[in-house]
């Protein structure tokens, strides 16, 4: 089976801290790591490919940096990896991106395209279900557990309140959830290999010319962009009731519950 | 010209979903600011009967798409029904649910239209200048709010977050328009095939995977002060949690201690009920969005990290606080 | 002279560091506590490649370096000294000899599922009267036609009682002296070999240093590793190879004490402010963190000396006598900041002193080493 992953490189936002003072992030000195689950989309893949045969290819739109992440899934043991990369594209929202991207798979062969659910910087989901679109492939998002059968994908996609068992026939495009697969470590040698023996192919927008519509690219490409956007209330020094009666500290508790949208 | 605003009723098993509600009361809000309509578009099979909810919670029109193909969700004929509407009736702006349906479906629609898409929105308004749809959400892992806009492309789109917007209050004299709306599948519409479907409730024993923690110290008393402090973790979507003195004194398991010796924790909420805030307590806690303490004693060192501290009985509060949630729950 | 690391060494470190935090970590005290031989990270480390990091693949091995090799352990000692024991005995004392002295078929057999962790490698020298004074060897190996007939016992063996391949040195010839000592390759399966009594000992609790007892054991002849004779220079190089691992070891034992020391001290308040805000507190971890700062440059030199195939070993020996030294007093002078709680084996600073120790001593004593740089230094 021919499994290709989309990946991104982001910062990890667990690690970005607020500046009291400035009322600013934090960035400097935030590690940047594969989104986790497109970590976890990287170690179904293998696990698919360990079952079936076949090859993994990964691809990640974004700056020269993402190489990084590139390598560390050739590590964990993917064949190969393009770096979709190129000024032009700077400023993409998830339509652009997702068209960029498209363009570059459009030029690959594939049977299954897995996506991560969501990037931690992002958060928006969106662009997966986008490619698969633009590809004109059925779609399984939310994925929890993918099996193969004959060739076919059989998914188990998860839902609030229910989950619903998918068969799926190929080529088709899979988001997976961090829960997915258990990512394994990349190997020592691995490491090395994956620097020496490997290749990242960089393609610019000259490489996908032919599948990309100049008008659906970069800033101007994009339908929405960031009006504005602005840090949360850094925290301040804590209050403390002292000397109320229960009920006005219960108001209290509520009132604070719902200024920060928790009820 | 585009026009009125459409939101996505979404309907699972023919019962319709609370954030569907709560997004046309927000679209009536948005509707009144543009001086448009406010319509709600059903899906599903034997779906018919339920529009009239939807004109009682604030729907001025209902276009109801009943078709045996839409019956459980599935991607394409979701995405087929909900883009022949929005061709047929070009509308100015189209609200979904940010729920695993919403983020599955609306960005398949956005890319099929050809529109901008914003998602998990917390907040929705009309700038008063330009008309435009102002879309507010958190990013960057939820450390900053960004406000987007689309300004060239229609319909406007956004999921939004569950639980943020206002439902109105259900009233049954209101009138509205039922539209029955024919959308033609094919065979080829249903792309995958259903094998099952497996109905179940789901329930996280992980405390560092739970978004809201009730944690309780010494100052609850006894084994039994648990069940207290799970009432008010149910009523607010969390999980329990313990400091190492009860979990020493045979209270309650492991699993749920934080700590430096138990768990690191970081929490959208972290109430600390009867917690002293001992060194060894806050390092696993400290990182917490919003901690809320309480605890009888002014020195508990435990308000040095609260956002808000109360100085009280936790077995009179607790019990209080939940009574005072629920109240909140009935009424929104 | 280029400081900086590599793009591979920068990427595998990021691997080291998540391993350590995921998989070593978690069990660090509990290892510590119950004396526990980690028989599942054992497992887990010979899955990711950790048993044969600097071998050639051909053997094995992960076809990395030793700079790879000492980051390793470098980032697992920070929070583990026990588990860095088990792997660094195995491949500096065991693996490497049979690398540098043994033939192809006793690569075949013994270095590829060494490198590969399908079997766990032990070096027995030490014996009851014969530690620093290693020449005192009373084991004795006697040839009888196809095979060996060894005699005599082994004390403080790591990794003894789960190891299954030991290289163990034996007098062949006692008129010889040190040219009289042979290097074997010894199965724990051969008869007459014993595993005897276990020490209990005041840190590395996990790491195990049991007693070897060769009754009339029987020593196939190809098993013998090199020449007869070479047995002494055999262990000599080993431990040459071993001192860059122990060394390694210190350093993020080190390195690790010194994390904890500064959470700790951020967190904890007294007289109305944090103790990290003293200037007695700064003072004292200006002065740590310079000192490792100078240790690391050295272990990372001597690991690019070797890497290189230049004479490295009094760089190992200065490396591996300024790290352990370092290790007990930077874990001393933490524990000292982290006062009363320190103490306690809640926070894991109490452990990381007590296995500081074993550092200044295994594979070469500091004396030993001084001993050797002195040697180097021509002074005598």
């Amino acid at each position: 089976m021919k499994i290709v992953v989309c990946i991104k490189q982001v910062p990890d936002t667990t690690e970005v801290k607020l500046d009291p003072k400035t009322n600013t992030l934090i960035r400097d000195g935030v590690p940047s790591i594969i989104n986790p689950d497109d970590r976890s989309g990287i170690e179904a893949a293998l696990q698919l490919k360990e079952k079936v045969g076949g090859t993994v290819t990964l691809v990640s739109m974004g700056p020269p940096q993402a190489d990084v992440a590139l390598r560390e899934g050739l590590a964990m043991g993917a064949d190969d990896a393009i770096l979709i990369t190129d000024r032009a594209f700077g400023g993409s929202d998830t339509w652009a991106t997702s068209s960029t991207i498209a363009a570059a798979l459009k030029k690959l062969d594939y049977d299954l395209i897995i996506t991560g659910r969501q990037a931690i910087d992002g958060d928006t989901a969106q662009v997966g279900p986008q490619i698969a679109e633009h590809l004109g492939i059925p779609q399984v998002s939310y994925a929890e557990e993918i099996e193969v059968e004959d060739g076919k994908l059989i998914v188990k996609r998860q839902f609030e309140d229910r989950y619903h068992i998918i068969e799926v026939a190929t080529p088709c495009l899979i988001t997976a959830l961090a829960g997915l697969a258990e990512p394994r470590y990349m190997t020592i040698g691995g490491v090395f290999d994956a620097y020496r023996e490997k290749e990242v192919r960089i393609w610019t927008l000259e490489e996908i010319k032919d599948t990309i519509n100049k008008d659906d690219i970069g800033l101007n490409g994009s339908p929405t962009r960031v009006k504005q956007s602005f840090t949360k209330q850094a925290k301040g020094v804590g209050k403390i009731l002292d000397d109320v009666t229960a009920d006005k500290a219960v108001q209290a508790i509520v009132d604070k519950l719902q200024e920060k949208h928790i009820i | 010209m585009s026009k009125d605003i459409y939101v996505l009723a979404e309907q699972r098993d023919g019962e319709i979903k609370k954030v569907s509600i709560e997004l046309i009361g927000k679209a009536r809000e948005l509707a009144k600011d543009l001086d448009q309509k406010v319509v709600a578009m059903l899906l599903g099979s034997g779906i018919k009967e339920k529009a009239e909810t939807l004109i009682a919670y604030g729907a001025d029109e209902v276009v109801v798409v009943d078709n045996p193909m839409l019956a459980e969700y599935v991607t394409e004929p979701y995405t087929k029904a909900l883009y022949e509407i929005i061709e047929n009736y070009n509308p100015e702006i189209v609200l979904y649910g940010a729920s695993s349906i919403g983020r599955d479906l609306a960005p398949r629609v956005s890319a099929r239209v050809h529109t901008g898409l914003t998602a998990d929105c917390t907040g929705l308004a009309i700038d008063a200048e330009t008309k435009l749809l102002m879309m507010t959400r958190p990013a960057f892992g939820g450390n900053i709010m960004a406000t987007i806009v689309c300004e060239r492309h229609r319909p406007q789109m956004a999921t939004v977050r569950p639980g943020v917007m206002k439902s109105l209050d259900k009233d049954e004299t209101r009138k509205g328009e039922i539209k029955i709306f024919n959308v033609k599948f094919t065979d080829t519409d249903m792309n995958v095939k259903i094998r099952e479907v497996v109905k179940e409730t789901k329930h996280i024993a992980d405390i560092t995977e739970s978004k809201i923690l009730v944690s309780g110290g010494r100052g609850i008393g006894s084994a039994d002060g648990f069940d207290k402090l799970k009432e008010l973790a149910d009523v607010l979507g969390g999980e329990i949690a313990s400091s190492r003195a009860n979990v020493d004194a045979g209270w309650i398991s492991k699993d749920y201690q934080v700590g430096q010796t138990g768990k690191t924790v970081r929490p959208e909420l972290y109430i600390a009920a009867g917690i002293s805030g001992a060194i060894q307590h806050v390092a696993g806690m400290e990182d917490s969005d919003l901690i809320i303490a309480i605890n009888k004693n002014n020195t508990a060192p435990i308000f040095d990290v609260a956002d808000l501290g109360v100085v009280g009985d936790v077995n009179i509060i607790i019990p209080k606080l939940t009574e005072a949630i629920k109240k909140l729950k009935l009424n929104a | 002279m280029d400081f900086n690391l590599s793009k591979e060494h920068l990427l595998v470190k990021e691997m080291f560091k998540k391993f350590a935090e995921n998989e070593v970590k978690p069990i660090a005290a509990e290892l510590d506590e119950e004396e526990r031989f980690p028989v599942e990270t054992v497992e887990k480390l010979a899955k990711y490649g950790f048993m044969g990091i600097p071998m050639p693949k051909e053997y094995g091995g992960q076809g990395a370096d030793t700079l790879a090799y000492v980051m390793s352990v470098e980032e697992i000692a920070k929070v583990c000294l026990t588990t860095t024991t088990i792997y660094t005995a195995h491949t500096s004392l065991c693996a490497h000899p049979i690398y540098q002295f043994g033939t192809e078929e006793q690569k075949q057999k013994y270095l590829v599922p060494l490198c590969k962790g399908e079997r766990l490698g032990a070096f027995g020298l030490t014996e009851p009267s014969a530690g620093t004074d290693a020449a005192m060897q009373q084991t004795k190996a006697v040839l009888h036609g196809d095979h060996y007939v060894l005699n005599g016992s082994k004390i403080f063996i790591t990794n003894s009682g789960y190891a299954d391949t030991y290289i163990i040195i034996a007098m062949t010839d006692k008129s010889k002296g040190t040219k009289g000592c042979s290097a074997f390759i010894v199965e724990s399966s051969f008869p007459g070999f014993r595993v005897g009594k276990k020490e209990k000992k005041m840190g590395i609790r996990g790491s195990t240093a049991c007693e070897l007892i060769f009754e009339n054991c029987i020593v196939p002849k190809e098993n013998l590793l090199g020449k007869e004779g070479q047995g002494f220079k055999i262990a000599m190089q080993a431990l040459d190879v071993g001192r860059i691992g122990i060394a390694a070891q210190a350093l993020g034992l080190a390195e690790g004490a010194f994390e904890e020391c500064c959470k700790y001290v951020k967190e904890r308040k007294q007289f109305g402010k944090r103790i990290s805000q003293f200037q007695n507190t700064q003072f004292e971890l200006a002065d740590m963190r310079t000192k490792i700062e100078a240790a690391q440059l050295m272990v990372y030199k001597v690991a690019r000396l070797k890497d290189n195939k230049l004479p490295f070993s009094p760089n190992a020996a200065m490396a591996k006598l300024y790290c352990s030294e370092l290790a007990s007093d930077v874990t001393r002078r933490c524990l000292q900041l982290f006062g009363g709680y320190g103490y306690t084996r809640e926070y894991p600073i109490e452990r990381m002193m007590r296995d500081a120790k074993i550092t200044e001593i295994y594979e070469g004593t500091s004396e030993v080493q001084k001993m050797v740089i002195a040697s180097w230094l021509k002074i005598n």
